[in-house]
């Protein structure tokens, strides 16, 4: 009996009228954990009931803890009758069972039905109590912290330094490596019951189900970490396959890591081995397609801008067990690394499996899901292997399912990662770590896996690069590049034959392979249009439809300075003779040299500056670094030629042999680019960009189009498909003009295809603005520092002036509240950490704002002069894609946050159609997260994505149903000034 | 040849986005596509580098979240804890100072209409009359509508109640405070004399009423307060009539007001010899309002008995004032007239709408 778990409803507000006759509500709620089940008296007539309940207490196993949910349910007295369900919240008690997490969750949560939506709010508090486990051989692993991204390396360092008393929120101090679990069971909306239950009834059982499966998922993941000798997961990414009739797949990958508080000893490396069994590999009908780009390494990092201090200790015993062949994957979920993790990078690899699904009979057993996996990543291993690395980075995998065909996507960055970091435990701050070493080939020219064109590094002249380099990960930090970054799309539309199992699968098979190659060339081109010559954040994905596959491709495009300056575009024709023809290629050639031209003008591309600039500034001669797994052609001995390396313009050739090609053409020139003031990227931030300011504004955008039933043709899929995504960005821009100059970061495209000539494309992402006139160089020595966070402050002093000498008084008018308000309830917090870390209240005006909410009573008492409406305002919760917003510091991690909703409904029309139900339904999402990371008494939520978001509609039956899940890390922000100012 | 329709748009923020402009088209009644067609002639699309279909989505999207936003503006308090819109308070005040905000064309209309279904279904007519929308007109009627119900039960001040509500800033607050007081009475200003006037005189004359011949001017704690006259005081009234009725009063009030002015107004003469009248038409007035019919017709008695005649003798503004101040005062130093509290409280008043309303 480890657990005993305690809830406490107090009160309920803005409730729906259940009783017509009266306009009111005679309310009550159950609150369930289990099978056990608590109800509170029934409150009646009030539409705002106060039930201030004792506290129901459960005790349960800690196993349930972990997968079961608390389900709060509200409901209509009725004497007569059944009880009405006015709705109902789910709570995961996960994020209390760590000790370092949330202690108690409480909170106003908004009360949620299937088919209602948000009907009112109800204030809950729950606790757990632990008791220590004495039981070695437990199925549960509580105090696992999970963590969608877990960013070790502080990603806004170049904006400000955190004052170094604040507590850090962790240090890594082991990676163990890759951990996976699938849990399987049958989808209650295909069971046969379904067709007696009412929608209401499906639609929670499903929701109930998934809660359930990925509470079951993380606890066999945490075992899993403990047995590898872990405490954490990073880069835990969780995803649900509706595979329909053959039932409902969850399944999760992450990195298992150590980590610890810091100032804590390094403990003694774990070295449990995880005993994995090998899988048999089932045979199955399908066929793979796979696609090996290259890639470079990416060396050292640059240890001498004062962060060293937070350098982990690395001990990987995860790539031991790999480096002696056993069945361990050697890969991390991970984009991010801190300095010295990566040393090479060899390309991205990725691998594609189309497969027949069938009726999982066999729920405890998912062999056949498991073995499919197994085989893609060992596919993505000797991959990796080819290109001469040992370990993949930035992985990831997906699905797409159409009817009973499946394909299988996963694909990383093969990388070799530094071995003194994983030895030793510390890093080697004498040698010279230079900007350019990740980006020299981990393989020689000779023995190299494919046709590559190398080239000499730029900025050492002393190793070979490739020409250009594609990769899954983050730019990482010590890299340097030429001005600034954009998005690059390759945008592909397919037809196929409406087939049947069988032939289906193999006619998508047969369409990977070119489709691949196309993005993969599309990609290219715009990247030399760009002239650019790298892409990070490189994410394909390829979605299935009854009759067509699209395929999307977005990454990050930028320009390193220790490769190549891409060659120009240059277009051939086949036919010599044809005048017309050469007219119009020499037309469009004139075309390509100006878009190129004005691309790097648009991107500030400079990068003989930028070489000069690296020539004259005084980097010692490369220091050779031990290399334990590959030999690299170090024994260059030729003589630098660095501008021969410049000078060498070796064009890319574009022929054109027909008119398809011609419009491919048309089609990579009419990409248009962002407007002036707006840039976007999928990476976290915008290389080049580096004054952020902490405005983050996440926005979801859902699109679907319908093909007409004119002839359909490649092309015509292609193009409206094409157009589809570029208004999209297009309405992106004009949403956030307010916010100029800004950029779109982590702009992240998914697309499927729910039906046939349907489809649909979700977009996520942060509009973040940053502040044009900071000449802020890319890298800032260490000694600038604190001459940086200086002026920062100073700045921000301005803005506290009237907040500091006495708290209470606010200025009534002429502020800008928008910030204002913000900075009040970021100070609220900051002054109840402060209240945490101070536990004397020595400061008499602090500790007497402890309670927290005067200060936001004052501060709408300023906006409205008599009347204050606030006396429960809500806390305002950002949140963001990325793994930080600018200028603050995470003070606490709360837990991850995991949740599903089904919204249904059979009154579309009168919802406003299909736009009108999904824009509300989103809008609900939003607000659940909020208030769930607002109970867990965070203020952010972090790592924030949509993974799913299944919509169909019925529009005959007046009928829609939409699937959301989504995730993230809830977590306590406050602004570095803040808290440089409390100290 | 249109290969594709795009079937379903939406745009979510975390921190929603809403555009004044495009909530302004809203509450004024346009379509979308009108609102669009306003915004391409606006200019903001070259600004933007955006196209016609941009706009197009930003606005329906943009007018589908003013939708939703609605039924939460119907009781503003709600809005500030809600959890469904992330809202900073500056623009949540935004929102609902413009949400309430009316057309002084169309409450010109209805001012002192009940507020009926009755008077709802002829707002087509008071569309077409204004040219304000349908829409808005409907807004507009129900928005008086609502915030009338919600204060009418309601003890305490009337601005105060508005104010706690429906958090409206002060001055709109005592426009509705206004409007609630006229439908309440049913004061009729549609007349043709009457039309002259702007809803801000009346809002002024309805503040001076609620201020002083309230049941709530005299005590504040009881329902209704601010919303009835003070039937005491209406009684009371009759009292005044002694003024016109004795003789030797009248003509000694008339000899005061007239030693007073007498130099200082080019319009002397004709004070003095429309002296009785104008004082007749004061006082009758005072005296009636025990009628319910004749508490309606204030206005326009003011105007046909006293404005009217004073504006035919040219009289201005100053001249106005000065006989108003020495014609209330003068009624002190009659020693036989003894209800100088009830005089104060109707002159006081009675001086101050008539000098808002004395104007062309």
């Amino acid at each position: 009996m480890p657990g005993k778990l305690k809830a406490k409803i107090l009160a309920g507000r803005h409730l729906p009228v259940m009783d017509r006759a009266s306009d009111l509500t005679d309310a009550f709620v159950e609150v369930k954990f289990g099978n056990t089940t608590f109800k509170t008296d029934v409150f009646p007539k009030s539409l705002n009931p106060q039930w201030n309940s004792e506290w129901f207490k459960f005790e349960v196993d800690d196993e349930d803890l972990q997968d079961e949910p608390l389900q709060i349910t509200v409901l209509d007295h009725d004497t007569y009758s059944a009880n009405d369900a006015i709705g109902k919240v789910y709570i995961d008690i996960d994020p209390l069972l760590s000790t370092e997490a949330a202690t108690v969750i409480s909170g106003w949560f908004p009360i949620y039905d299937t088919i209602h939506g948000i009907r009112g709010e109800i204030s809950v508090l729950v606790k757990v109590e632990l008791f220590s486990d004495s039981n070695r051989f437990r199925q549960s692993s509580c105090g696992v912290k999970f963590f969608s991204v877990f960013c070790n390396t502080r990603d806004a360092l170049h904006l400000s330094c955190p004052a170094p008393s604040i507590p850090r929120c962790y240090r890594l101090a082991a990676v163990h490596g890759f951990v996976e679990e699938l849990v399987v069971n049958e989808d209650p909306e295909h069971q046969w019951i379904d067709r007696i239950r009412t929608p209401r009834a499906s639609n929670e059982a499903r929701q109930r189900l998934i809660s359930l499966m990925s509470g079951e998922l993380q606890r066999k993941i945490g075992l899993k970490v403990l047995e590898m000798g872990g405490n954490a997961v990073v880069g835990y990414l969780q995803c649900f396959d509706l595979e329909g009739e053959s039932g409902l797949v969850v399944r999760a990958i992450g990195t298992a890591c150590t980590l610890e508080k810091p100032g804590s000893l390094p403990p003694s490396a774990p070295s449990a081995s995880p005993s994995m069994e090998t899988k048999e590999c089932v045979p199955s009908p399908g066929r793979r397609s796979t696609l090996a780009s290259p890639v470079l390494s990416v060396g050292s990092s640059q240890l001498s801008q004062g962060f060293s201090l937070s350098v982990p200790a690395l001990s990987f015993s995860g790539m031991t067990l790999q480096l002696q062949g056993g069945a361990e994957f050697p890969f991390f979920t991970f984009t991010r690394f801190p300095p010295g993790f990566l040393l090479h990078v060899g390309g991205v690899v990725s691998a594609r499996s189309v497969k027949l699904l069938d009726r999982i009979y066999n729920p405890d057993e998912p062999e056949t899901r498991d073995a499919w996996w197994e085989e893609i990543r060992q596919e993505i291993k000797s991959h990796a292997k080819a290109l001469g690395c040992h370990a993949v980075v930035g992985y990831s995998e997906s699905t797409s399912i159409c009817d009973e065909v499946c394909i299988l996507s996963a694909a990383g960055t093969a990388a070799v990662l530094d071995p003194t970091l994983m030895q030793e435990g510390c890093l080697d701050d004498g040698g010279e770590h230079r900007y350019c070493v990740f980006c020299h080939v981990p393989y020689d020219d000779f023995n190299s896996p494919f046709p590559a064109h190398l080239a000499q590094c730029c900025t050492c002249g002393r190793h070979k690069v490739p020409d250009v380099l594609f990769t899954t990960i983050e730019l990482p930090r010590e890299a340097k590049v030429s001005g600034k970054g954009c998005l690059i799309q390759a945008r592909l539309c397919r037809l196929k034959k409406k087939a049947q199992g069988e032939a289906s699968a193999t006619a998508v098979s047969n369409l990977l392979p070119f489709m691949e190659y196309e993005l993969h060339t599309q990609l290219m081109n715009k990247l030399k249009l760009r002239a650019m010559n790298a892409l990070f954040g490189l994410r394909v994905q390829i979605s299935l439809g009854e009759n067509m596959v699209v395929g999307l491709a977005s990454a990050t495009g930028v320009y390193l300075n220790a490769l190549p300056s891409p060659g120009g575009v240059q277009i051939a024709g086949k036919t010599p003779g044809d005048t017309a023809q050469e007219q119009h290629i020499s037309n469009m050639q004139r075309k390509i040299n100006d878009t190129i031209a004005g691309n790097k003008e648009l991107y500030e591309i400079n990068p003989l500056e930028v070489a000069e600039d690296v020539s004259g500034s005084p980097i010692p001669e490369p220091q050779r670094r031990p290399r334990l797994f590959r030999s690299v052609s170090e024994s260059s001995t030729e003589v630098p030629e660095l501008d021969l390396a410049y000078g060498r313009k070796d064009a890319f050739v574009l022929e054109i042999d027909d008119t398809d090609a011609l419009e491919d053409m048309h089609s990579l020139l009419t990409d248009a680019p962002a407007p002036s003031g707006f840039y976007s990227c999928n990476t976290e931030v915008m290389p080049g960009i580096y004054s952020w300011t902490s405005a983050v504004q996440m926005f979801t955008s859902v699109r679907m189009f319908r093909l007409g039933n004119a002839n359909l043709t490649n092309q015509g899929v292609n193009k409206a498909f094409n157009d589809l995504c570029e208004d999209l960005l297009k309405s992106l821009y004009f949403k956030v003009r307010s916010m100029v100059p800004c950029c779109l970061c982590h702009l992240n495209f998914s697309v499927a295809v729910p039906e046939e000539e349907l489809v649909q494309v979700t977009v996520t992402a942060a509009a973040m603005t940053f502040d044009k006139d900071a000449a802020l160089t890319t890298t800032l020595p260490a000694a600038q520092i604190g001459m940086f966070v200086y002026f920062l402050s100073l700045k921000v002093f301005t803005w506290f002036q009237p907040l500091s000498p006495a708290l209470s008084v606010f200025p009534a008018s002429s502020v800008d509240y928008g910030s204002f308000a913000d900075r009040c309830s970021t100070l609220v917090e900051l002054i109840k950490v402060k209240a945490q870390t101070m536990r004397r209240g020595s400061i008499k005006t602090i500790s007497s704002l402890e309670t927290g909410s005067p200060l936001l009573r004052d501060r709408s008492r300023s906006v409205r002069s008599t009347h204050s409406y606030s006396s429960n305002a809500v806390t305002v919760v950002k949140m963001t894609p990325l793994s930080f917003i600018p200028n603050t510091r995470i003070i606490k991690y709360l837990g991850i946050i995991n949740m599903f909703f089904i919204r249904e409904t059979s009154s579309l029309r009168e919802e406003g159609g299909v736009s009108g139900f999904l824009h509300g339904f989103i809008t609900e999402v939003f607000a659940m997260v909020r208030a769930h990371v607002a109970a867990l008494g965070g203020n952010a939520v972090l790592s924030y994505q949509m993974k799913e978001c299944v919509f169909m509609e019925n529009p005959n039956k007046n009928q829609a149903q939409c699937l959301i899940n989504v995730s993230g890390d809830a977590v306590i922000l406050v602004r570095h000034t803040e808290v440089s100012r409390l100290h | 040849m249109e290969i594709m329709s795009v079937e379903l748009d939406v745009f979510v923020g975390n921190t929603t986005i809403m555009d004044e402009e495009v909530y302004q088209f809203w509450l004024d009644g346009y379509t979308v596509s009108d609102a669009v067609k306003v915004r391409m002639e606006g200019g903001v699309l070259e600004e933007c580098e955006a196209s016609a279909e941009v706009l197009q989505s930003d606005t329906m999207d943009q007018y589908r979240t003013f939708q939703m936003c609605e039924r939460l503006l119907h009781t503003p308090a709600k809005l500030a804890n809600q959890l469904l819109f992330q809202i900073p308070p500056h623009r949540q005040a935004m929102l609902i100072e413009r949400y309430y905000a009316f057309d002084s064309a169309f409450v010109r209309e209805v001012l002192g209409k009940k507020l009926s279904k009755g008077t709802k279904k002829d707002l087509d007519d008071v569309s077409l009359k204004t040219g304000i929308t349908l829409k808005s007109c409907r807004r507009q009627f129900d928005n008086f509508k609502r915030v009338f119900k919600v204060v009418e039960e309601l003890k305490g001040p009337l601005v105060e109640n508005i104010q706690t509500h429906f958090l409206l800033s002060d001055k709109l607050a005592r426009d509705y405070a206004a409007i609630v007081f006229f439908a309440n009475n049913r004061f009729e200003t549609g007349k043709r004399k009457l039309q002259y006037l702007s809803f801000q005189d009346f809002a002024f004359c309805a503040g001076q009423l609620i201020s002083n011949w309230t049941v709530g001017a005299v005590d504040n704690m009881v329902e209704d307060m601010d919303v009835d006259l003070d039937k005491e005081f209406l009684q009371d009234l009759k009292d005044l009539k002694i003024l016109i009725t004795d003789k030797d009063l009248l003509d000694q009030h008339k000899s005061l007001v007239c030693t007073a002015l007498r130099g200082k107004t080019k319009v002397y003469s004709e004070m003095e010899a429309n002296f009785k009248n104008l004082s007749r038409g004061l006082i009758n007035i005072a005296a009636k309002l025990t009628n319910t019919k004749d508490v309606r017709d204030l206005f326009i008695d003011l105007v046909e008995k006293f404005i009217e005649p004073c504006r035919s003798d040219r009289w201005t503004a100053a001249d106005m004032k000065l006989f108003l101040i020495h014609y209330t005062n003068s009624a002190h130093i009659l020693d036989t007239f003894k209800h100088q509290v009830t005089w104060d409280r109707y002159m006081g008043v009675i001086k101050s709408c008539i000098l808002k309303m004395y104007h062309d």
